[in-house]
């Protein structure tokens, strides 16, 4: 399924390969419409619905069928409401209908992160310099070592259990994750620089904590505990959910890695080579693409991170047809091979040096020899 | 004063209480109580005004006039003002302007006509698919064309075509309240079948001694009183006095012109108020003429082929931008008027009111973005 050599294009095939993508997003905008807003409405229902009855049931906590069920019920609705509904939402992907209930702008998430935040931290700086080391800060969040380029140091022994801590508490890691607390370390960065920033994510992570850990458990009365530990268990499951599809978007064998050089000045059609390159897909049922937000299909999200993210599996086959075309390898797999293979590169990269095999030789051929004179961006000739 | 809407209907209070408490806000956070309520209830909102649409009448080929009945946050109009109505066609939400044409005290219900305009996109679905049931937002009332508290002791209320809404609400409003004075009504249309009301003119006309209806219809003049275009004989014919009355003119921009001319010739500016019903202009591809405003920090700057961010940014101001390529979306904002091309489709965009990406959108023409 992985690619380990990375085929040379020319810039004409570059340019070609990225004017085809830009032929689907094209089609697919200009058919946006009642489909797409009756989707997002739809799970919307299901989420407010799956919260409402999982908090009623959770009511009743000590009716052990009611914990599980009222457990579940929450766990699921907190998984749609921050990937299919907030992520994609907050993409813009759903901006054209123009209703302020799927606002990219204005959409809050059933998340300790506050949104504008996640939309610097995600929507640009991750989306637009995609798995440049250096500058694309998912990759190891600040935390850990997921890349051989990242220096090793000491620290970095303890990448399996930061890994583990990081799954179980994933909305708070998010939180700090825009407040680069690595940096503010290492003296590039200040508290007080970022004192705004520290005060959003206390007023929105301190509404969330009394949500879940204080309100709603309070009101069962009696049972106050267990309706505490459904909600506590439900924020983990959709932690460790949200974890384990995003780690396998960037981070199995096979997903190549860029510097800030090779990446100066790209044109539309390297751009969308280096999205193609740094992504990978799981393949699942239809449930298991919706409850990971499609982020399944990171790939078809890569290029067209506003398009409707149901979208991406019809896309998929088209774009899987350009990649073998133009020889390109799409990095598809099911999730226990796409995770089991990210396990296994925290797991070696605690220990100094390469960390052994996991990683495709060093970037996209086309960028190695950079074209002659790049136009800065396509949108300026168009 | 009759008792305001928001004073008469109150149902469901102590619910409402309890929805709007501050605990119902912090278990619902970060949604908020609107967005679980309105999926059982689709016209209920803490604080925006929704309205369902109750009845529905085609009263000529090409109007459609509903009953919406609004929901406890509307708080009412002034004869004369308009709303903007928003509804959601192809998965887009769509928003105009529309005036009430019904009494401004009427039963709780506001009364809406739309006249479909050729190359309209929201009258035209209006006119088709409106049905009793369906859900729209809407604004408070709006606008300085309104009676004036103090009713005036003459009115001359002048109508050209679909302009015959607000007109209406005046009219249907002082009658309502059993007012005494004089009132002339100039109405001008193509015949009378081209625009809503003819007969409900008619009908105040024959029941109210004090109403003068003087018709005038371009394409049949005979079934009119007035003839030919408005000009002084008409309003002598009306046997109002434009010094002594208020006048209200509310129609194409012909009309409005006309009227405006002949007041000013006569130093009556004062007593003078205009609504223009104007169809919005088509856009120019060709030429970057015009200016682009931004209305927020009341700026403006003339338009260039450039990207909107790229003259925000060369006006001085500092809009949130990210990717500059058209994927991050961080730079959407709202265009309030104008229209706007893609400058990576080519695709022109006119609609009011609608968010888009200034990185990637450049004007044609006048632009009034909300920066």
């Amino acid at each position: 399924m992985t690619a380990s050599t990375s085929p040379q294009l020319t810039p004409e095939q570059l340019d070609a390969f990225g004017r085809e993508l830009d032929a689907i997003r094209e089609r697919v905008l200009a058919d946006l419409g009642e489909r797409d807003a009756a989707y997002i409405r739809r799970i919307i229902k299901a989420q407010r619905g799956l919260e409402a009855s999982g908090r009623g049931l959770l009511q009743f906590a000590f009716l052990p069928p009611a914990w599980l069920a009222g457990t579940a019920a929450l766990s699921l609705s907190k998984i749609l409401d921050n990937m299919e509904i907030g992520h994609n939402v907050m993409h813009g992907q759903y901006d054209w209908m123009n209703d302020p209930a799927v606002n990219g702008h204005a959409f809050e998430w059933d998340s300790a992160c506050p949104s504008e935040q996640w939309r610097h931290s995600h929507n640009y700086m991750h989306h637009t310099h995609t798995n440049i080391l250096g500058k694309d800060r998912d990759i190891g969040y600040g935390v850990l070592r997921m890349s051989e380029d990242q220096r090793w140091h000491p620290y970095y022994l303890g990448n399996p259990l930061y890994a583990i801590l990081l799954a179980l508490f994933f909305q708070w890691g998010v939180a700090l994750h825009d407040l680069e607390v690595d940096r503010i370390a290492e003296g590039k960065s200040s508290w007080r620089e970022k004192a705004d920033m520290v005060g959003a994510i206390w007023r929105k992570g301190r509404r969330q904590a009394l949500k879940d850990y204080a309100l709603f458990p309070l009101l069962a009365g009696p049972g106050a505990p267990l309706t505490l530990a459904g909600n506590l268990t439900a924020n983990a499951v959709r932690n460790v959910w949200a974890f384990t599809i995003i780690f396998c978007g960037h981070f199995p064998e096979g997903t190549h890695e860029f510097t800030e050089e090779e990446t100066e000045g790209e044109t539309r059609g390297q751009w969308y080579h280096r999205q193609l390159l740094g992504s990978a897909n799981l393949t699942g049922g239809q449930l298991f693409h919706v409850l990971s937000g499609n982020l399944s299909h990171q790939i078809e999200h890569h290029l067209f991170p506003d398009l409707p993210a149901h979208r991406y599996a019809e896309l998929a086959v088209e774009v899987r047809e350009i990649c073998e075309r133009y020889g390109l390898p799409y990095n598809s797999g099911p999730l226990h091979k796409q995770f089991g293979s990210v396990v296994e590169k925290i797991v070696k990269l605690a220990l100094p040096g390469r960390g052994g095999g996991g990683r495709a030789p060093q970037a996209a051929a086309a960028t190695s020899e950079p074209p002659p004179a790049p136009p800065a961006r396509e949108r300026v000739a168009a | 004063m009759p008792p305001t809407l928001a004073e008469t209907v109150r149902p469901h209070r102590l619910a409402r209480r309890l929805l709007g408490s501050a605990l119902a806000d912090a278990l619902t956070t970060p949604h908020g109580v609107d967005r679980y309520v309105e999926l059982v209830r689709p016209a209920f909102s803490l604080r925006e005004v929704r309205a369902e649409v109750v009845a529905v009448r085609r009263p000529t080929m090409r109007s459609v006039t509903l009953a919406l009945r609004p929901n406890a946050n509307w708080e009412g109009f002034r004869a004369g003002q308009f709303v903007r109505l928003s509804t959601e066609i192809d998965g887009v939400r769509h928003t105009r302007c529309y005036s009430p044409a019904s009494s401004a005290h009427a039963d709780g219900l506001i009364e809406l006509t739309a006249h479909a305009q050729p190359g309209g996109v929201v009258s035209p679905f209006l006119r088709a698919a409106a049905r009793p049931g369906i859900v729209v937002s809407l604004s408070q009332a709006e606008g300085d064309f309104a009676l004036p508290d103090a009713r005036p002791e003459q009115l001359l209320l002048i109508s050209g075509g679909s302009g015959v809404t607000p007109v209406m609400s005046m009219l249907r409003t002082l009658c309502h309240e059993g007012h005494r004075g004089r009132i002339a009504f100039l109405h001008y249309a193509r015949d009378e079948h081209d625009v809503a009301y003819a007969r409900q003119l008619a009908e105040l006309a024959a029941g109210h001694a004090n109403v003068r209806l003087l018709r005038g219809y371009s394409q049949r003049p005979a079934a009119g009183e007035l003839h030919g275009r408005f000009g002084g004989a008409h309003v002598r014919a009306s046997g109002i006095d434009p010094a002594q009355a208020l006048t209200f003119v509310s129609g194409p921009n012909a009309l409005v012109d006309a009227v405006r001319a002949a007041w000013a010739e006569d130093d009556l500016d004062a007593r003078l108020f205009l609504e223009r019903f104007a169809p919005p202009a088509p856009a120019r591809v060709e030429a970057v003429a015009g200016s682009v405003r931004f209305a927020r920090s009341r700026r403006e700057a003339p338009a260039s082929a450039a990207p909107l961010l790229d003259q925000a940014e060369a006006a001085g101001l500092t809009p949130t931008s990210g990717c500059r390529m058209g994927i991050c979306h961080t730079c959407s904002c709202r265009k309030l008027e104008g229209a706007v091309r893609d400058l990576r489709t080519g695709e022109i965009s006119t609609a009011p009111d609608e968010l888009i990406q200034i990185c990637v959108n450049a004007p044609v023409g006048d632009v009034t973005l909300d920066i």
